[in-house]
C-alpha cells in the first residue's frame, strides 16, 4: 500500500484551518500596528482607521454596520464582531471548526492549540480584558498563531496533508503583505506633501512592522526608501513573509503534492501558480510603481482568488467516479 | 477532611465498608487523600476540568450553537474494581457476548431458537431492530457484535446485574482512555503503591479485530471510521479512536459505491476501503437499503457488504438482541447456545405484553422502572418512586397503547461511589459499562466507563442527563494485608 491517501475534505479543511490562522494573525497585527502608529502621528493627521477596512475588501459591510470609522468601531469589527467573516474573532472559530472536523489527522498538539487561542479570546472578550489592554491581547493572538505553525512544523509529519497546510498558509500570507502595503496607498493618497517627511518615515516603518518585517528590512536596505520597502515586501527572496517567498514556496509545496516536475504544470492550479511565480521572479520594483502600485497590487489579489479557485476545482472538489483526479 | 461525616447511607458503597472503614483495596488511596492538604483535591479537580477542556474533550449540546461544546463532567475520586471481581465479571461478559452472537446469527438464518419455543417468534418478529435485509447474510468470522458495551449495575446486595446490552453503536470508550491520562496527569500520586490495570491497550486491540475482518489478504487493509459529523454528541469519540488508531474518519459523502465496491475520494483519485468502522445507526447506513431520507449514508452500502467486499462492524442488524424486551431472553440464550447458566444475572424484567406482567407494572407504576423497547440514553423512560401522578398516567396509557414496546423493572439502589461535593465528598449513584471486542476472539478492557449520577439521590447516570464520569481502577492483584 502506498503512502495513506488523503481525503478530498481533509484536504479542503486542512487548507482552510491554514488559511483562517494565517488570517486572525495579519489581522491582529495589522490592528495593533495601527494602534501604535497613532500614538506617533500629529494630531493634525487624525486618526487613520478608515484604511484598514479598506484594505480588508469588507468596507462595505463596515459602512453599512458601522458608519463612521473611529477606532472603536475598527477595531470592534476587525476583532470582535462575530458577523464579520473575516474578523478575528471568526477566523480563529474558522480555523478551529475546521480542525476539529479533522482531529484525527492533525497532532493532538495542534488540535489543542487551535482550541485554546479561540477559548483564550473567548476569555479576553468577556472577561473584559480585550477592551482594557488591546495590545497584549493582539500580541498574544500572533504568539498562538505562530505557536500553531511551530507545533504544525513539529509535530506531523511534513506529507501530503502538512504541505496542503502550507500551501494554504502561503497564499493567504501572501495575500495580506499585499493587503498591508495597499494600506500605504490609501494613507498617502490624500496627503501627498507628507511624502519624505518624517510622518512618511513613521508610516513606511509601521507597514514594515505590521509584517514583523522593519527588523529584517533594515538589515538588508538600511534607510527607509519607499521602492525600498515596496521592493523588499514584494521581491525579497529570502523574507518569508514578501510577497515572492510566498508565492514561490506555495509553488513548490503544489508541486510536491502532484509529484509535477519544478517549471511544469499538470493543472490549472499548477499553471496559474507557475504563471504568477514567474512575473515575480522576473518583475522590477521601477516596473510596478511606474504602472502604479495600487493597480498592482489590486490586479495581484484577483490572481490568488482565481488560483484559489483552481486548487479548489483540481483537489477538493467532489467529482465524477469516471474523472481522473489530479497527480 | 475529604471524608469526614461521610455516609454510606441505606446502598453498596463502593469504596466504604458498612461503618465506614475502607475496603481493601481502596484502603491505601483513601489514606492518601486524607494525607492531602485542604483544598488540594479541588485543587486538582480544577486543572483536571482545565485539561479536559483545553484538549477538547467535550460533547455537543444539541441546540447550541455558540460553538461551546461542554466537557462531560468528570469527577478526580475513582471507582475501584477489585481483582477477583472482575476475574468474574469479566467471564460473565464473554460469556454473555458469545451467547449473543449465536443468537444474532441464529435469528438472521435457521431461527432454531424460535423453533424450539425458548423465544416466542412474535417478539422477534416484532422488534423494531429486526433487519429483513439482514436475513441470510454471513458477516467477516461470524461475528456479528463486535464493539459492545455492557451496562452493569450493582443493587444494594451487593449482586451486580446487567442492565442493557448495547450492541449498536455503543460510545463512551474515549473517556475511559481520556479519563485515565488526565487521572495521571493531575494526580498521579494516586497511583502509587497501586497495581491497576491499563486501559490504553484499546485503541490496538481495536484495530487488530478491525483489521481481522478485512475482505481480501493485504499487509495492512485499509480501514475507516464512519461518522455522520462533527454535529454528533459523540465526535470527540469518533475523531479521537480514528486518530489513536491512525486510520481514517470518514464522512459519508467521502465514500462511494461503485461496481459493488466501496470507494474514498481523496486528492488523488478514489481509493477501495476494506472495512468500515461505523459509527452510524443501521437506519441511515445506506439510504437504499433503509432510511430513504437519509443524507448520512452511503447509497449502495448494503450491496457492497451483502457481496462480501467490505466488511461492516458492527454488523447491521445486530440490534435485534438490544430490544429490552429481547434482553429479559438472555439467561435463556445462554442456557440454550451454551449449556451454561448466566455468570452475571439480569435484572428481574416484567414483559409488558404477557397480561400477567402488565397487570403487576400497571399496579405498580410507583415502585417500578419502566422504559420503552428501542430508547437510548436515559429517554422514554419511567423512574417510579421519582415520578409524579401525571407522568404515571402518561405511561399506563403508553403501556395499553402499546404494550409489546415496554419493560419494567424494580427500581434498584445503584451502588455508590464517595464523589466531590464543593469541598467534601458524598455518595453518588454509579453504573458501569465495559467495552468487550469481538474478532477472532472476545476481549474485555479491564474497567470500562463508571457514569455517575451527579444530583443528589439521582439514578440516571447518562450525559445527556447530568450525569459524569470517573476513572476505573481494575486492580491487577488481590489487595495486601494491612501492615501492622
Amino acid at each position: 500500500m502506498n503512502a495513506r491517501p488523503l481525503l478530498s475534505r481533509v484536504a479542503d479543511s486542512v487548507y482552510w484551518m491554514s488559511r483562517y490562522i494565517e488570517r486572525a494573525e495579519n489581522v491582529a497585527r495589522f490592528v495593533d500596528v495601527n494602534l501604535h502608529l497613532i500614538l506617533d502621528s500629529p494630531a493634525s493627521l487624525g486618526e487613520q482607521w478608515k484604511p484598514l477596512v479598506d484594505t480588508s475588501g469588507d468596507a462595505a459591510a463596515f459602512d453599512e454596520r458601522y458608519g463612521a470609522p473611529t477606532r472603536d468601531n475598527v477595531i470592534e469589527f476587525l476583532t470582535f464582531d462575530s458577523r464579520n467573516p473575516n474578523s478575528i474573532l471568526s477566523c480563529l472559530r474558522a480555523a478551529r471548526e475546521n480542525a476539529r472536523t479533522v482531529r484525527d489527522t492533525i497532532s493532538s498538539e495542534m488540535w489543542e492549540q487551535a482550541n485554546v487561542i479561540y477559548l483564550k479570546l473567548n476569555d479576553a472578550i468577556s472577561s473584559g480584558r480585550a477592551a482594557t489592554s488591546p495590545h497584549e491581547l493582539f500580541h498574544d493572538i500572533k504568539m498562538g498563531c505562530h505557536l500553531f505553525q511551530g507545533i504544525t512544523d513539529s509535530t506531523m509529519s511534513h506529507n501530503e496533508t502538512w504541505r496542503f497546510i502550507r500551501l494554504g498558509r502561503l497564499l493567504e500570507r501572501a495575500d495580506k503583505t499585499t493587503r498591508i502595503l495597499d494600506v500605504k496607498y490609501f494613507l498617502l493618497l490624500p496627503r501627498v506633501e507628507h511624502v519624505g517627511t518624517s510622518i512618511d518615515d513613521i508610516q513606511w516603518s509601521a507597514v514594515l512592522k505590521s509584517v514583523s518585517g522593519f527588523e529584517m528590512y533594515r538589515k538588508r536596505f538600511g534607510r527607509l526608501s519607499p521602492p525600498s520597502v515596496v521592493d523588499f515586501l514584494l521581491f525579497d527572496g529570502d523574507f518569508p513573509r514578501s510577497v515572492r517567498y510566498c508565492v514561490g514556496r506555495a509553488a513548490e509545496a503544489l508541486h510536491i503534492i502532484t509529484g509535477t516536475p519544478q517549471g511544469d504544470y499538470r493543472n490549472e492550479a499548477e499553471r496559474r501558480l507557475g504563471q504568477l511565480r514567474a512575473e515575480l521572479d522576473y518583475l522590477s520594483v521601477a516596473e510596478v510603481i511606474a504602472g502604479g502600485l495600487h493597480e498592482f497590487l489590486d490586479g495581484f489579489q484577483t490572481r490568488l482568488n482565481v488560483i484559489d479557485d483552481a486548487v479548489f476545482n483540481t483537489f477538493f472538489a467532489a467529482r465524477p467516479l469516471d474523472q481522473a483526479a489530479a497527480g | 477532611m475529604l471524608f469526614d461525616g461521610y455516609d454510606t447511607g441505606d446502598f453498596y458503597d463502593e469504596m466504604f465498608a458498612p461503618g465506614g472503614k475502607p475496603r481493601p483495596d481502596a484502603r491505601l488511596l483513601v489514606e492518601m487523600i486524607e494525607s492531602l492538604s485542604d483544598g488540594e483535591v479541588l485543587l486538582r479537580q480544577r486543572s483536571a476540568e482545565r485539561l479536559l477542556l483545553h484538549m477538547g474533550i467535550t460533547f455537543n449540546v444539541y441546540g447550541d450553537d455558540s460553538g461551546a461544546e461542554r466537557i462531560f463532567p468528570f469527577d478526580l475520586i475513582p471507582r475501584i474494581v477489585p481483582h477477583g471481581e472482575w476475574t468474574r465479571i469479566e467471564r460473565g461478559l464473554r460469556q454473555r457476548i458469545h451467547a449473543l452472537n449465536l443468537f444474532i446469527d441464529d435469528i438472521y438464518h435457521a431461527r432454531r431458537i424460535l423453533r424450539d419455543g425458548v423465544i416466542p417468534a412474535e417478539v422477534i418478529d416484532s422488534a423494531k431492530t429486526l433487519r429483513q435485509q439482514c436475513v441470510g447474510l454471513n458477516p467477516p468470522l461470524g461475528v456479528w457484535c463486535h464493539v459492545s458495551g455492557t451496562d452493569l449495575v450493582r443493587d444494594r446486595d451487593g449482586e451486580i446485574y446487567v442492565l442493557e446490552d448495547n450492541l449498536r453503536v455503543p460510545s463512551g470508550v474515549s473517556y475511559v482512555l481520556e479519563n485515565r491520562q488526565v487521572m495521571k496527569s493531575t494526580f498521579p500520586r494516586a497511583f502509587e503503591g497501586m497495581a491497576i490495570h491499563p486501559v490504553d491497550t484499546y485503541p490496538s486491540r481495536l484495530l487488530e479485530m478491525l483489521e481481522s475482518l478485512a475482505p481480501r489478504p493485504a499487509d495492512r487493509p485499509r480501514v475507516v471510521l464512519l461518522t455522520p459529523g462533527i454535529y454528533n454528541s459523540a465526535y470527540f469519540e469518533h475523531s479521537f479512536l480514528a486518530q489513536q488508531m491512525g486510520i481514517q474518519l470518514v464522512e459519508g459523502r467521502d465514500l462511494v459505491v461503485s461496481e459493488g465496491r466501496v470507494l474514498m475520494r481523496t486528492t488523488k483519485g478514489f481509493e477501495r476501503v476494506d472495512v468500515i468502522y461505523r459509527r452510524i445507526d443501521d437506519d441511515f447506513l445506506d439510504p437504499l437499503a433503509f432510511r430513504p431520507d437519509s443524507l448520512l449514508g452511503v447509497p449502495g452500502l448494503m450491496e457492497a457488504y451483502r457481496a462480501g467486499n467490505v466488511a461492516l462492524a458492527n454488523a447491521p442488524g445486530n440490534g435485534v438482541a438490544d430490544d429490552k424486551v429481547i434482553y429479559a431472553y438472555v439467561p435463556d440464550m445462554i442456557r440454550y447456545y451454551l449449556g451454561e447458566s448466566a455468570i452475571l444475572p439480569n435484572v428481574p424484567t416484567y414483559l409488558c405484553w404477557r397480561d400477567a406482567d402488565r397487570r403487576h407494572v400497571l399496579a405498580n407504576l410507583d415502585k417500578l422502572v419502566v422504559k420503552a423497547a428501542n430508547e437510548a440514553g436515559g429517554y422514554g423512560m419511567l423512574v417510579g418512586p421519582h415520578s409524579t401522578a401525571a407522568q404515571r398516567e402518561d405511561f399506563a396509557g403508553r403501556i395499553q397503547a402499546n404494550p409489546r414496546n415496554y419493560i419494567a423493572q424494580p427500581t434498584l439502589g445503584l451502588s455508590r461511589v464517595p464523589t466531590l461535593v464543593d469541598d467534601h465528598a458524598e455518595g453518588r449513584h454509579v453504573d458501569l459499562r465495559p467495552y468487550i471486542l469481538y474478532g477472532k476472539e472476545i476481549f474485555v478492557l479491564p474497567g470500562g466507563l463508571t457514569r455517575v449520577a451527579l444530583k443528589k439521590g439521582s439514578l440516571v447516570v447518562n450525559s445527556s442527563q447530568g450525569g459524569g464520569s470517573k476513572d476505573t481502577w481494575v486492580m491487577a492483584q488481590p489487595p495486601a494485608e494491612p501492615n501492622q
